[in-house]
């Protein structure tokens, strides 16, 4: 039986634990209303480029010499994993999704005997499968110093991914981040970078109102365009990926720090209910001390 | 055939304009263009240049420089994705100069063809900027 000071100060702990989740639950949303303006102010030049690529690449996948950007290199044999994760933790289960639906994709890679390379976005993903695949990491990016994500951020990674498909040290590359739905809910995506998936075939219906509707003139011609916006076409993937990343990492943050606080609340209420029954018990108890004293005389 | 002409200009991170102008200058790869109203369907790649944007006909132009990009001429409009856009008021010369200097040595240290193919991308826009910033 706690006594009633440990009592005490078991509550001003659970208050001050509380007092802190809740400004984190503040914080994360107003943070959360940022990251959600930022990802949709990115919405127009993503919509606008899959519509371009859409027309375009459906003409020339075919045919020889397509970049392999958008062909492949017809193999499949080398796999580079993008894990995107958020950089401070006490965000729920928002990172361990992630590197839970990585985990699972890179085993069944290596189950089917291909090489896995990957690349951590961030610190917390880094942290989780340093354990398990620290030989297979090739590379961590450090996003801590980075205040507000720009497009120069993910452009100088979607650069050394480029570089690196260039040297010819992966095949396919696949970008995991958490989309962003609402505060409750973040959906884990996997997504294909390189090659580049073509937009599914009812999306190319919408896409193909505008661009079939007329014949175009390229300038200088398709083959150098595609050229010129595969490259740039990872770039905004990724961007867009990041920009997902951070909505959902406020979102996680600001329904666990919710619950946090609630749950702080109930902790409350029962040890002030101890706290006043533990007091009743030991005045109850003097009292029959000295009413049984004044009885035996 | 309307009097003007749709526009919108997009970077990567926001939708920098969505209205209408008399005519647009754009820099394409193979030579400046400028679309009026009822431009023939086109898409070219943006060499680093300047976007003029005329509001009304013979009046002063808008100048916007942009780092590179598409420009796609639809029945709609014409849509420009820009890599990056550039404020002409807000560039300072000088930097710019040693920016361009430092390029110029970052190219001859180059390690390998893909370090030096990005490096030469970027030379090309900063060299650009000085030019319309010096004209």
């Amino acid at each position: 039986m706690p006594s009633l000071k440990d009592l005490k100060v078991r509550i001003s702990s659970v208050k001050s634990t509380q007092k802190i989740t809740k400004a984190m639950k503040m914080v994360a949303a107003s943070k959360l209303r940022r990251a959600q303006e930022a990802a949709e102010a990115a919405r127009p030049y993503a919509e606008r480029m899959e519509n371009v690529l859409a027309g375009l690449g459906a003409a020339v996948k075919d045919q020889p010499g397509a970049s392999p950007l958008l062909a492949g290199t017809g193999k499949d044999d080398v796999e580079l994993v993008i894990v995107a994760t958020s950089e401070r933790g006490l965000c729920g289960g928002f990172n361990t999704n992630i590197v839970k639906a990585a985990r699972a994709h890179i085993q069944s890679l290596v189950k089917a005997g291909k090489t896995v390379k990957i690349l951590c976005i961030g610190r917390k993903g880094y942290g989780l499968l340093r354990r398990t695949y620290g030989d297979k990491i090739i590379g961590h990016k450090d996003m801590s110093a980075i205040k507000r994500l720009g497009f120069a951020d993910a452009h100088d990674i979607a650069a050394d991914v480029l570089a690196m498909f260039e040297r010819g040290e992966f095949d396919v590359a696949t970008l995991f981040y958490a989309k962003f739905q609402s505060a409750l809910v973040q959906i884990t995506t996997k997504q294909q970078l390189i090659p580049a998936p073509l937009p599914e075939v009812a999306n190319e219906n919408e896409a193909g109102d505008e661009l079939q509707g007329a014949i175009y003139e390229y300038e200088p011609d398709e083959g150098a365009i595609l050229d010129d916006l595969l490259p740039r076409n990872v770039a905004v993937q990724i961007y867009r990926g990041l920009l997902e990343n951070a909505a959902s990492e406020q979102g996680a943050r600001m329904t666990a720090m919710d619950n946090a606080t609630r749950n702080a609340g109930d902790m409350i209420a029962n040890l002030t209910i101890t706290y006043n029954r533990t007091r009743q018990a030991a005045i109850t108890k003097e009292l029959i001390e000295i009413i049984s004293g004044a009885e035996a005389l | 055939m309307t009097d003007t002409l749709h526009y919108e200009i997009v970077s990567p991170e926001r939708l920098l304009k969505d209205a209408e102008a008399a005519m647009i200058v754009v820099p394409g790869a193979d030579g400046d263009f400028a679309a009026l109203p009822g431009h023939a369907p086109l898409m070219s790649t943006i060499r680093p240049g300047v976007v003029e944007i005329f509001e009304d006909e013979g009046a002063q132009p808008s100048r916007l420089f942009v780092k590179g990009g598409l420009a796609q001429i639809s029945p709609k409009g014409l849509t420009i994705l820009a890599e990056e856009t550039i404020d002409l008021s807000a560039v300072n010369t000088d930097e710019l100069k040693q920016k361009i200097t430092d390029t110029r040595e970052d190219i001859e240290d180059a390690k390998d063809d893909i370090e030096r193919a990005a490096l030469e991308k970027e030379l090309a826009w900063m060299v650009a900027l000085a030019e319309v910033v010096a004209a």
